[in-house]
This record gives C-alpha cells, structure tokens and sequence, in this order.
C-alpha cells in the first residue's frame, strides 16, 4: 500500500512538470498548425540558463527561474519571426523540416557553448524530504509541483478570463475570421509560440536542480511531450493536461511494477494502446481520417 | 536515346572510377555513402510519392542490421520454457535476407498500425517507433548485448570465379556490392513508381478524398509502400552492419533519419534522382566539413542546411535543374522561331 502511494505521489509530482511541457506544445500546434521540433531544446535551454544564472553568476534560484522563463520566451518569438514568419500559409511538413533543421542546429549550438559535460544546478531547498505519514518526497520535487499547478492555473485563468484569451482562442477557432474581428494574427502567432517556448523554458529551470543539464537532455523530453499532446489529441490544452498525468502515472506505475529499463517507453506503448483501442483518440480529435 | 543511357553511364563511371583511384579513405566515405543513399531511396518512397513524412525510417534499418547480425552470429534465446531457444550461425546471405524480411515483417505491421492516422500524429508515432526500437536494443541485454554492441559480425561473403567463395573484407568488393544493391532498388523502385501502384500512391498524395472515392484503397496501398520500403531500408542495414561489423542501439538515432531526410529533400523527393544527387551531396559534405570545422559546427550547418534548402529550394535540386532545362528550352526555341521569322520577312 505504502508503495502504491508513494507511486502516485512521485507521478503526481512527475505530471505537474509534463502537464507544463504538454500545454506549450499543443498550443503552438492548435493555434499555429506547427508540429515544434525546437521544443525538447527550449527545454534545454531554460535548464542552462538556471545554470548560467544560479550556478556560474551565483543569483538567487528563484529570480533566476524568473529570468529563464522571460529569456525562453524571447529566444521564442525569435524562433517565430525568423523562421516561421517567412513561412506563413507552407503545409504543416515543410514547417516541421524547417523546425527540425532549427533543433539540431540548437542543439549542436548548446553543445558547443556548454561542452558535453553535465551540470548542476544548485538547489535553494534542504536535501531531507518532507515525510508525509508512510510516503515522503523532495522539498525540490513539491516546490516544483508547487509552480508547475500555478502556472497551470494561471494559463487557464489567461486562455479563458481575459481578451488576449478570447483573441488566441479566436485565432484557433477560426485565424480568418478572427483577423476580420480586428485580432493582430502575426502578433497572436508571436505571443502563442513565446508563450509555449517560455513554458517549456520553465519546466527545463525547474528540473535543473532535480536532474543534470546536458545538451541532449531534451531529446526524451520532445518525444515525452509529442505523446502527451497525442494522448490528449493536438491542440487540446486540458487533453494535454491530463495527459501529462497519465503519462506520469504510466511511467512510475510500469517503471515500479513492470520494468524500469522501459519507463521511457511508456508514452508510446500508451499511444499505440490509444491506436488500436480509440483510433479517433481518447479525446475529440479534428486531424484524424481513415 | 540519352537519356535512357545517361543512368547506365553514371553506374559505370561509379563502378570504374572509385577503383581507379584506389584511395581507401574515399572508397570508404562512398560505400557509407551509398548505404544512406539507399536508405534515402527506400524513404523517397514513403515520403516523396505517398507524402507520409515517416520519420522512423532508421527503425527499418536497425532492425535489418540487428536481425541480419543476430542471424548471422547465431543467438539463444530464453522464452521463460524449460531449455533456451538456441539457433547456431547461419550463412550471411542467409541472414542478409533474414533481415530485410524482418524489416519488411516490420513494416507491414507499423504500416496497419501508423496508417490509421494521418499528419501530424502520423509523424508523431513513427519517431517514437524508433525510439522504442533503440530502447528495445538498449534494455534487451540477453539478445543484443545492450550498449556492449555486437561484435565481430562476419562479413558478406561471394563467390567469384577465380577465388571461390570468399569472405567480403576488402573495401573494393564491399563498395561495388553497395552499389550493386543500389542500382536494384533503384530498379524495383522505378518500375514500381511507373506502375498500376506507383500511379495510385502519387493519387493519393494528391488528394486522398478523390483518390478513395475513385476506388483506391489508400491504406492497402500505403502499406504495400512501407513494406517494400522497410525492406529496402532493412537491406540498407544488412549492408551496414556486415560492411562496419559491430551494431549497437546507436544505430536507432533519430539523427540517422533526419539525415536520410534531408538527403530526399534536398535532391527531391518524388523523383527518382532525387535521392541520389541530396546523397551524394550530404554524404560527402560532412567528410569536407570534417577538415574544416568541430562536429558541433557540422551539425549547426546541417541543421542550417536543411532550413536553408526548404526555404529556396523547396522542390529540391532536381526538379530546380529540370525546370531550369525545360525553360532554357523554350528560349532557345524561342529565338529559333524569331529569327525564321526575321529571315522570312
């Protein structure tokens, strides 16, 4: 019993992170039809920059997850306006070449500024967990599950209580319509791309203390983040949420119970379940034919 | 008349004239080089004529490599009965094949399962094929000996006429079989383009709809596709794996296909050539950078290479040279045509 518990506080903990990576991703694919083959490296790239910050210039963590997130979002909207500004109305695979071309060029350019060597981030938090009764966790895990709930929420509050909300949902309903209704589109595409970019930078500072920042890191965390946006179905944000979650529960419950060589073949054991179970997805999905 | 000779002439300058240089270094990059090419045909397929981004091609590849290995060294295999499942060495050729039927077995499979969907899901799933393959690979330790690779996987063997039958260490021998193995699936895939299914995959990827309502049974199709082209791809592996003679889940890297990729892009893809001329092209460009620049700069180029070919060159380098013939053609035709009439007025 106590290992079921602890299970499920270390996917919950694991969720909030994945959630985060999930609604970035499928905002961009919703309201741009991009598929962000840059995303694992925003990822990577806040994680370097609470490096660069906390580790190498010595600032407070928590400023430093500040500024990762607005420097993510920056490297973000410059991603939009070089690359796929220039692109506007190429079908969704010539976009996605031209974002994989970005995600190795970014890649390979991190690993020339930061070597092959892991870093570490160093955490603000003590290194004793927080014993709950029969389960403890991390001061660091709960303070990233903390954050991850309230920029959760946050988002939610943004996409449904305010106007740049109706906007962004406009352009996603329908981008056409939406111009005529007087809403900046390229503005939109810039904010909606800064938006999941800094989101994705958020979760890669999070985790840097947690884990160890290499250039590759990013790898698995694209391919984790393509599985929770498929399990929710493409551009559906509280799909991707959930999905976060059931990922995360999927991973620890196989890893614990099955085989932890396998953990990270849970998302697509979880997606080929979904094909063969739910073609049409767990979720309503618009892109599926056939 | 040429131009049916043209490809003929290109596979002799190709046989003759590595040889004649005789530099092992070069004979080296162009025998790597060719099993990409043939990887990058077998994609065209998928890719250029279906237009199904696949983006988990290296999944075939690994698999003929990992299969025509296994096969080849020989395995035992512990299926939770009493005694181990144990198979002793085959013959290479024996394995050879073993792996593009595997690849092949595969790809049928992948192709009833990835087919259900379309765009961007189509592409989400066959990536994360790959990488379930390379974990497959890495975590299955009794079978493929994990990250410790499999070692010393005998060579291809042939029989030739003055020696007998001998074991394929030279780079010569290696490099003419690769290309011996090009120049078929460049010829079952013509044929194949030019056929009764070859017109119904380019149908579909016009216009899906249209291509159903008239009758096309698109999946059955689209299957038929990835199998011939995952066994190509398994053979592109075969090669690999018994020309460098160690594998390990390395192989698996979504790296790999993106090259093979670019490769396609680049050259065209829905051309024939296509695939040839982008692997020519980025096959040797990565042993010039070699010289010149760090492989974390390599791979920016790579990376800027493939933004910088989609946005001018988005049809590829083929279709670009074609168009430009056929535009040259009118002017010259079109001047013929001013001057008889100058000359006649």
């Amino acid at each position: 019993m106590e290992a079921h518990l602890q299970h499920l506080l270390n996917a919950v903990v694991l969720g909030g992170t994945y959630a985060l990576l999930g609604i970035g991703l499928t905002l961009i694919f919703g309201i741009m039809r991009v598929v962000n083959f840059t995303h694992g490296e925003l990822y990577t790239f806040g994680a370097y920059m609470a490096y660069m910050l906390a580790g190498m210039m010595g600032l407070n963590f928590f400023m430093s997850l500040a500024m990762a997130a607005v420097l993510g979002m920056a490297l973000g909207a410059l991603i939009e306006f070089t690359l796929l500004r220039p692109l506007k109305g190429a079908d969704i695979d010539t976009t996605m070449l031209v974002m994989i071309g970005a995600g190795i060029a970014m890649q390979a350019g991190e690993q020339l500024v930061w070597g092959g060597v892991a870093k570490s981030v160093p955490s603000p938090f003590p290194a004793e967990p927080v014993v709950l009764g029969s389960v403890s966790v991390g001061m660091n895990r709960l303070f990233v599950l903390g954050v991850a709930l309230l920029l959760l929420g946050g988002f939610y509050l943004l996409i449904n209580r305010t106007t740049l909300g109706v906007a962004m949902r406009a352009t996603f309903q329908d981008p056409d319509t939406a111009a005529l209704m007087g809403v900046n589109r390229g503005l939109m595409y810039t904010l909606t791309f800064a938006l999941g970019s800094g989101l994705a930078a958020t979760a890669g500072a999070l985790l840097g203390p947690i884990f160890v920042v290499t250039p590759t890191m990013g790898d698995l965390v694209a391919l984790k983040a393509f599985a929770i946006v498929i399990l929710g179905g493409l551009g559906n944000i509280p799909g991707a949420t959930i999905g976060g979650f059931v990922l995360a529960l999927a991973e620890e419950f196989g890893a614990g119970y099955l085989s932890s060589g396998y953990r990270d073949a849970m998302g697509f054991l979880l997606i080929i379940a979904v094909l063969i179970v739910r073609p049409q997805g767990l979720f309503a999905m618009k892109e599926r034919i056939g | 008349m040429t131009a049916r000779l043209l490809p003929w002439l290109f596979v002799l300058v190709m046989a003759v004239g590595p040889l004649w240089l005789g530099d092992q270094y070069i004979l080296y990059v162009l025998t790597s080089t060719g099993i990409f090419i043939i990887g990058a045909m077998s994609l065209n397929l998928l890719l250029g004529y279906t237009g199904q981004l696949s983006l988990g091609h290296i999944a075939f590849f690994g698999i003929g490599a990992y299969t025509s290995a296994l096969l080849s060294l020989g395995f035992d295999l512990d299926l939770g009965g009493a005694e181990p499942f144990v198979l002793g060495p085959q013959p290479v050729w024996v394995a050879f094949l073993g792996g593009i039927l595997v690849a092949a077995l595969f790809g049928f499979l992948i192709g009833k399962l990835a087919f259900r969907v379309r765009g961007a899901y189509f592409v989400i799933v066959t990536i994360s094929f790959a990488q379930v393959m390379r974990m497959v690979a890495l975590n299955w330790v009794d079978l493929t000996e994990g990250p410790m690779a499999l070692n010393n996987i005998p060579p291809l063997s042939v029989w030739l006429p003055w020696d007998g039958v001998i074991p394929l260490y030279r780079k010569e021998y290696n490099y003419l079989l690769v290309l011996a193995v090009a120049v078929v699936c460049f010829l079952v895939i013509q044929r194949l383009v030019q056929s009764r299914v070859g017109r119904a995959l380019v149908a579909l990827r016009e216009n899906e709809s249209l291509a159903r309502s008239v009758g096309i049974d698109v999946t059955r199709y689209l299957v038929v596709a990835t199998v011939i082209a995952a066994g190509m791809a398994g053979a592109a592996g075969g090669l690999y794996t018994h020309y460098i003679r160690i594998v390990d889940p390395d192989v698996f890297m979504f790296i790999y296909t993106v090259t093979m990729v670019i490769m396609v892009v680049t050259g065209g893809k829905g051309t024939l050539a296509g695939p040839i001329v982008g692997g020519l092209a980025f096959g040797i460009l990565p042993e010039v950078l070699r010289e010149v620049a760090r492989p974390e700069v390599q791979w920016i180029i790579y990376g800027v290479a493939m933004i910088v070919v989609v946005f001018f060159l988005p049809q590829g380098i083929v279709p670009a040279v074609r168009n430009w013939f056929a535009g040259r053609r009118k002017r010259v035709a079109a001047t013929a045509l001013g001057l008889r009439k100058e000359t006649s007025a």
